[in-house]
């Protein structure tokens, strides 16, 4: 009994202390973001390896996420001869929910993965301390990069996201199964609201961007550096990133579509 | 060969001509002590050799002479200054002054080992590319590899990573460089490059040069003055010759690679009879 007790304070403690350590972690990178306006580069080239390497992951399953929702849509709606607000369900699912939480977890899986990886190793093979002992602080050159570009692709590729599943939508919903061409795309300007609709989506995956990208950056950064240590905290980005933003998404659709 | 011959290690240096002053060192790793009460001195322009069975705390040595690691107890100075005082920005400082050269080379994989020498320079010069281009081409001429400054770091063998990694260690002119096993894993001829090149850049620029190392043979023919850690402490000191001729049973068995002394063959244990008639419960 005092051993399961010390192992739940000892587990307790060790949680707390990472927690402790990654906000640490955050602030200083968010403090050394200022320097990257010199160094716009580093952005740039993380921005390409980040978001433009992970489009074709997010342009197909965009495109097969909108032709489902068309399909289960169309499905449903026939029955109440609703089908032409196919649509509106297609794009309100999307740039509320599916857009944003579905690239984050894409990204997580892609994007992040990767960054958790790469710094892990570069921790392993000791180019960190190599930078640091060059005078070179890693946390501004390698993390706070990474971690900017990480956060502006995300918003982007929810975007990308949910225009190629308006499309997938509008490809099955039009194209194979009749809908009119006209009530698809008109239903849908009036019922989505920028505001409400539009805007809500872009803020989640804003900050689905920050904590996704966050936990990888940091996870690489505090990895064991061995190849065990590099897989376990690559697998802890993945996890930790879908759990985060699966909480979140709840939390945030709480704060912003509750109407009651 | 031709190296170690023309390696002539200098004099003791005098005790007032000290470049890192080690004083009451401390250092443990949850209850396991690394460092216990550790007095150490690298005098100023000589190559220091750091020696020791593995896990003696070399690399460790290093790390908090860098200030990489933070000692539990005692002071570590360079040129002057207590490492452990200075603010990040002081440190930074200090540090472009030394270069480290990593045991893996510690190249950035993704440039090529011309921008891998450049990239301090980049950092903390604001020279023009013309500048940069030159100094960059005499750093990698010094250590023989100017014809490969457009090869990829993951293309480079072990001792051409090591004379790139010491090249940009080199780059902005140290007053100290640390080499953290610089001949492990080096076949011959990269081993001969590396002996020669460590004592003849210490010379011609006139560097500190600090080795740590268990390669007696190799580290004995470049060195000026040799400590050997064991044990959490330093067990012998003096010059490559002065030890040779030790009666210290700790340096008698690391210089002459003895596989048992005062560190044992084996790992510290229960009874051999015991343990083996205590079946599956152990």
């Amino acid at each position: 009994m005092i051993e399961l007790l010390r192992r739940l304070g000892r587990g307790a403690i060790g949680f707390f202390e990472r927690l402790g350590r990654a906000h640490l972690f955050l602030a200083r990178v968010l403090w050394g973001l200022g320097e990257l306006y010199s160094r716009p580069g580093l952005v740039v080239a993380q921005l390409w390896s980040l978001g433009v390497l992970s489009l074709l992951i997010i342009l197909v399953s965009g495109l097969f996420v909108g032709m489902v929702l068309g399909l289960q849509g169309y499905n449903t709606l026939v029955d109440f001869g609703a089908e032409e607000s196919l649509g509106v369900l297609v794009a309100l699912s999307l740039v509320r929910e599916l857009g944003p939480v579905v690239s984050a977890l894409l990204f997580a899986g892609r994007a992040g993965s990767a960054l958790t990886a790469e710094i892990g190793l570069m921790k392993a093979t000791e180019q960190l301390a190599g930078m640091e002992m060059m005078a070179v602080d890693p946390l501004r050159r390698v993390a706070g990069p990474r971690f900017l570009a990480g956060w502006l692709s995300l918003p982007l590729l929810a975007a990308i996201f949910s225009a190629m599943g308006v499309l997938g939508g509008y490809f099955v919903g039009v194209g194979l199964l009749g809908v009119d061409d006209g009530a698809f795309w008109s239903q849908m300007q009036s019922k989505v609201d920028l505001r409400d609709d539009v805007l809500n989506g872009v803020i989640k995956s804003i900050v689905f961007g920050f904590v996704v990208t966050w936990i990888a950056v940091f996870e690489g950064y505090d990895c064991v550096p061995t190849s065990e240590g590099v897989g376990r905290a690559t697998t802890r980005t993945v996890v930790h990133s879908a759990l985060a933003v699966l909480g979140l998404d709840f939390v945030l659709t709480a704060l912003m579509f509750n109407e009651g | 060969m031709n190296a170690r011959k023309r390696a002539k290690p200098k004099a003791a240096p005098p005790a007032d001509d000290a470049l890192v002053v080690i004083r009451g060192l401390a250092f443990y790793r949850g209850e396991r002590a690394i460092f216990d009460g550790v007095d150490l001195t690298i005098p100023r322009g000589r190559v220091t050799a750091i020696m020791g069975p593995s896990g003696s705390g070399k690399t460790t040595l290093l790390k908090l002479i860098g200030g990489q690691l933070r000692p539990d107890a005692g002071t570590i100075e360079v040129d002057g200054q207590d490492v452990h005082r200075l603010s990040r920005d002081g440190l930074y400082a200090l540090r472009k002054r030394m270069g480290m050269l990593f045991q893996s080379g510690a190249l950035l994989t993704d440039l090529d080992v011309f921008e891998n020498v450049a990239y301090p320079l980049r950092e903390h010069t604001g020279l023009p590319e013309a500048i940069i281009r030159d100094i960059v081409l005499m750093k990698l001429e010094a250590v023989g590899l100017r014809g490969a400054r457009k090869l990829g770091a993951r293309e480079l063998s072990g001792g051409m990573a090591r004379r790139v990694a010491l090249a940009r260690a080199i780059a902005l002119d140290p007053m100290m460089i640390l080499y953290d096993e610089p001949f492990t894993g080096q076949d011959p001829i990269s081993l001969a490059t590396l002996v020669k090149l460590i004592r003849e850049l210490n010379d011609i620029i006139g560097l500190t040069s600090v080795v740590v190392s268990h390669d007696v043979a190799e580290t004995a023919a470049i060195a000026d003055y040799v400590y050997v850690l064991s044990g959490a402490r330093v067990v012998g000191k003096g010059t490559p010759a002065a030890l040779a001729r030790t009666r210290s049973r700790w340096v008698r068995q690391f210089m002459e690679g003895l596989p048992d002394g005062p560190v044992p063959f084996h790992y510290p244990a229960s009874d051999y009879v015991e343990d083996l008639m205590a079946g599956e419960e152990g």
